[in-house]
């Protein structure tokens, strides 16, 4: 597989939110505004990258019977990282994501590319790999947000365009786990043809 | 009277899978039998109310004693991963009967995203040990609730006519989306 189709395949063929249903839990928790979703999308993706580096760097070191801990305790720092940098820089953004920030540990995209991906392949494949799978996370996330946002409160990145109250339910929990389903199904429906 | 209000807050009204969204994988995953769905909901109640107890004195006797604070996540997941294997042991050493009924359920709940979440919530807000596996316990109740009713309308819908793209994820999603409305009807019983 050529380094491109490498980094694209996370975008729809094998997008981790749409196609692999991994990694529900912040989709549906950070996603009642495009600009909170893209944010949690921006740190995985960088935690997704981190990881995947280090683990495919260290996969010839670590032996294979204790990986997964290995692995969970890479992730784990990277994601200490995040938020700790998050905190400092983007307060407002972290008040928002709260407690989904840490619990990019347990996001199973990230332990799913270490184990599938990164402890197999070069460091700079992996590299592409989790660029690649973080963007499709991303721009799933970001999809999903902008439609709650639309629909929920009439407005998009913030900037109100319908006055008036929308479809509150949106915004709202049920909201994201009806969205998320039709949109799978739509992706569904568009693979199948 | 306190406790009472966590339980009924913990089950009903901020219930963890409709309200908060943490242990959707596992919601989705085992919700195609009752039978299973009781297997898992029993295996998660075990986990979160020890990791609970667990974490909590870990961060109050370990972490808050020597000013790491920021080593929560890392000493979190790694006490959970522990835990979840000690059990797995322990189990088939005491009740092999218990052991085979949860068997493959429990190396599964160390990416339950719902154990780290509850033990992260117990310390944000400044819970003591008993409020905190009281809230775990009943948080873990209220997962099981959800769990169990999903799998309940899933093995119904076994016989609906259902669209081909509709099918299996996207469904139980719309599915789940609608019980959230039904628990928002709670929202309102405790201020």
């Amino acid at each position: 597989m050529s380094q491109l189709q490498n980094f694209t395949k996370g975008f729809i063929k094998e997008n981790p939110i749409l196609v692999l249903v991994l990694g529900t839990c912040p989709t549906l928790a950070t996603t009642s505004s495009s600009l909170n979703g893209m944010g949690m999308g921006i740190a995985t993706t960088f935690v997704l990258i981190g990881s995947n580096v280090v683990i495919s760097l260290l996969s010839n070191v670590i032996p294979d019977k204790v990986r997964i801990p290995a692995f969970v305790v890479i992730i784990a720092s990277f994601v200490t990282i995040v938020d700790l940098l998050m905190q400092a820089y983007v307060p407002g953004l972290y008040e928002k994501l709260g407690i989904f920030i840490p619990l990019i540990v347990v996001n199973c995209i990230v332990l799913g590319r270490a184990e599938a991906y990164a402890c197999k392949n070069s460091v700079f494949s992996s590299f592409i790999d989790g660029f690649g799978m973080g963007l499709g996370f991303t721009m799933a996330l970001g999809i999903l947000g902008a439609f709650r946002e639309i629909v929920g409160s009439g407005s998009i990145f913030g900037y109100k365009f319908i006055a008036g109250d929308g479809i509150l339910v949106f915004i709202l929990a049920p909201g994201a786990f009806i969205a998320l389903g039709y949109l799978i199904a739509l992706i569904n429906r568009i693979k199948r043809t | 009277m306190e406790y009472i209000l966590i339980i009924i807050s913990a089950v009903f009204i901020n219930n963890i899978v409709l309200a908060q969204f943490l242990g959707i994988c596992p919601f989705l995953g085992v919700s195609n039998k009752v039978n299973t769905a009781l297997g898992m909901a029993g295996a998660v109640t075990f986990v979160i109310v020890l990791a609970t107890m667990v974490t909590y004195l870990i961060q109050i006797y370990v972490l808050n004693k020597l000013g790491i604070g920021f080593m929560q996540t890392i000493t979190f997941i790694l006490v959970i991963a522990a835990l979840v294997q000690m059990v797995e042991i322990i189990l088939k050493k005491v009740s092999q009967t218990l052991y085979q009924a949860l068997g493959i359920f429990l190396p599964l709940i160390t990416t339950n995203c719902a154990v780290l979440g509850v033990a992260i919530i117990v310390i944000k807000k400044d819970y003591n040990l008993i409020e905190g596996v009281v809230f775990g316990a009943s948080t873990a109740i209220g997962f099981g609730l959800a769990l169990i009713i999903l799998a309940g309308i899933r093995e119904q819908l076994e016989l609906a006519d259902i669209p081909k793209g509709m099918k299996g994820v996207p469904i139980s999603l719309v599915i789940a989306g609608i019980l959230a409305m039904a628990f928002m009807g709670f929202t309102g019983i405790v201020k």
